[in-house]
């Protein structure tokens, strides 16, 4: 399979305080990437470091072999920091921790924010039946604002509006944060369907190891800032260390 | 009952040729006043509230940009007209004036945005409002340098005749003035709520770090945003240039009042701005006379409406407190 995304040795600081102390990682086109870990690893700063949110310190990004995130002032050849805008257009789509919705506009124009790069009204509204077909919940609340919704839509509202753009990676954030066990199985159950009929990368960050490990082909442990251990995750759900610290078994 | 001698908006304007008045047509008239300084009011509160949404800051060069906006639009109609007196030359080369003025403004507000504001974007939340005052001072008394502080009034394009609906005084301007700034503001409506880009200024208001992810050039939302609200400043500036005459503070009082309007309506809520404008307009216009309130006075009226908006509903009146679903 050929690479999509390539985290070299990447270091990212808040203030003195450094969050990731060079990590790398690759995420392989095609598949479900996981990357477990404990409340405030560092789980999120890596993927805001992906779309260009927080800026590197040290390391390189590169998706599809160009390079998209350096340090700024590098002087390396290409070393140019992508702006986050300039990340999406290349076809990397995050769904945010905390699902970030437009609280005050309707489902529908959520969704036309998540098209915002897509320029043919008509594909818009192609993708607009689409994302309502497959998440049938939102078709019969496109005219609501986003704030009455329920979390468990929220977040579907959240990934729908990532997945208007058609992505090549699909980087979701928590997605099952804070819902019931079921809802949280349903979204996982979806996020599958989006990468196995769709061809999506998804590269997704989650506490809930269980989930995240038996969704998902390959998986990283993260802790304070570092990789400690990867593996498929298959392999993974049967590895001592993380079944102590990661499954309570 | 006798009226008050500055009842009328201008001086030109008689009240009612001596016809009998009564209590309901003398507020009638009250409220028309206010209604039309209140479009004005309106225009100009959308800048400061669309800037404020965005940026979470208040732009106190707005009320300068306006008086720009109004020393251009002035010269440009007298550039235009020359020594014409054709009545359809007038309207036109006003409408042209109101054009060039707008989009100058809009370059203008750009500018001040690019140089005075985006460099400290990051930095202590003091530091762009005191770059805000300071370009202010710039603008001020740059105009004074370059005009002179002599105030210069603005003609009306058309025969200024006063039509009399049910004992009401109307003028020409007036109606002028509240068509040129519903028109205005449908337009901004529309534009924020149908086209992509202001679905996209509205995104950025509400969540800016999302709105990146969705691939939206926020700086370019915000150059649009400047760009925006200070066109709206200059046909604010000049619609009131027809009252106020044109100087180079003429932005100082006119400014503050707006930002008073757009709090009262909620800042940062366009429909709230336009409302607001709209209610302390005639709040002014009805006050003065009600509480017999001198004219020197009358500007008391608007801070005190804020002090009490403040106390009473912080928010404004279409503001929203509610706190984000987790």
């Amino acid at each position: 399979m050929a690479q999509m995304l390539k985290i070299d040795d990447i270091a990212v600081s808040y203030g003195n305080i450094e969050a990731l102390h060079g990590i790398s990682m690759e995420v392989e086109a095609g598949g479900i990437v996981s990357l477990i870990g404990a409340n405030g690893a560092g789980k999120s700063t890596l993927l805001k470091a992906i779309v260009g949110q927080v800026p590197l310190t040290r390391g390189s990004i590169t998706f599809e072999g160009s390079p998209i995130c350096v340090p700024r002032h590098s002087k390396k050849e290409g070393g140019k920091a992508l702006p986050t805008h300039d990340i999406a257009k290349l076809g990397i789509a995050l769904v945010p921790e905390g699902r970030h919705v437009f609280a005050d506009m309707t489902v529908e124009e959520n969704l036309d924010m998540g098209a915002f790069l897509v320029k043919d009204p008509a594909v818009i509204e192609r993708k607009k039946e689409e994302m309502y077909d497959f998440f049938p919940i939102l078709g019969a609340r496109r005219k609501q604002k986003t704030r009455s919704l329920s979390g468990g839509e929220q977040q579907m509202m959240a990934i729908a509006r990532a997945l208007m753009s058609s992505p090549k990676l699909l980087l979701l954030d928590e997605p099952g944060l804070g819902l019931a066990p079921l809802i949280v199985q349903d979204i996982f159950h979806k996020i599958r369907l989006i990468n196995e009929e769709d061809g999506v990368t998804v590269f997704l960050v989650e506490q809930n190891a269980r989930m995240a490990l038996r969704n998902s082909t390959v998986g990283y442990v993260m802790e304070t800032g570092n990789i400690v251990l990867s593996d498929a995750s298959e392999a993974l759900l049967v590895n001592e260390r993380v079944k102590k610290a990661y499954l309570g078994e | 009952m006798t009226l008050p001698a500055d009842l009328c908006l201008n001086e030109f304007n008689p009240y009612n040729g001596g016809t009998p008045v009564n209590t309901f047509t003398v507020y009638m008239q009250y409220i028309i006043n206010g209604l039309t300084l209140g479009s004005i009011y309106a225009l100009i509160a959308l800048g400061y509230t669309m800037v404020y949404g965005i940026l979470k800051f208040i732009n106190f060069a707005h009320g300068d940009v306006l008086m720009v906006g109004a020393y251009i639009g002035l010269l440009t109609y007298q550039a235009l007209l020359g020594d014409s007196t054709s009545a359809s030359w007038m309207m036109l080369a006003f409408l042209i004036a109101l054009v060039v003025s707008a989009l100058l403004c809009a370059l203008l507000g750009m500018f001040i945005e690019r140089v005075a504001y985006k460099p400290l974007r990051n930095a202590n939340r003091l530091a762009p409002l005191l770059s805000a005052i300071g370009v202010s001072f710039i603008l001020s008394n740059g105009a004074a340098w370059v005009f002179g502080t002599q105030s210069r009034r603005f003609p009306y394009p058309f025969a200024n005749n006063p039509i009399s609906i049910l004992g009401v005084t109307i003028t020409p301007h007036q109606i002028l003035i509240v068509i040129v700034a519903v028109v205005m503001m449908v337009a901004l409506t529309f534009f924020v709520n149908r086209t992509r880009m202001g679905k996209a200024m509205r995104a950025t208001s509400l969540d800016q770090g999302t709105s990146e992810l969705m691939g939206i050039n926020v700086n370019r939302v915000i150059s649009l945003t400047f760009a925006i609200g200070s066109a709206l400043a200059a046909v604010g500036g000049i619609l009131a240039s027809f009252d106020f005459r044109v100087y180079p503070s003429m932005g100082t009082m006119t400014g503050l009042k707006a930002f008073v309007a757009a709090v009262i309506g909620g800042i940062g809520n366009i429909s709230g701005a336009m409302l607001g404008g709209v209610l302390l307009g005639i709040l002014e216009s009805v006050g003065a006379p009600l509480l017999h309130i001198p004219n020197a006075m009358k500007d008391t009226i608007a801070f005190a409406v804020l002090i009490i908006i403040l106390l009473v509903k912080p928010d404004g009146i279409l503001g929203k407190n509610e706190k984000e679903k987790v």
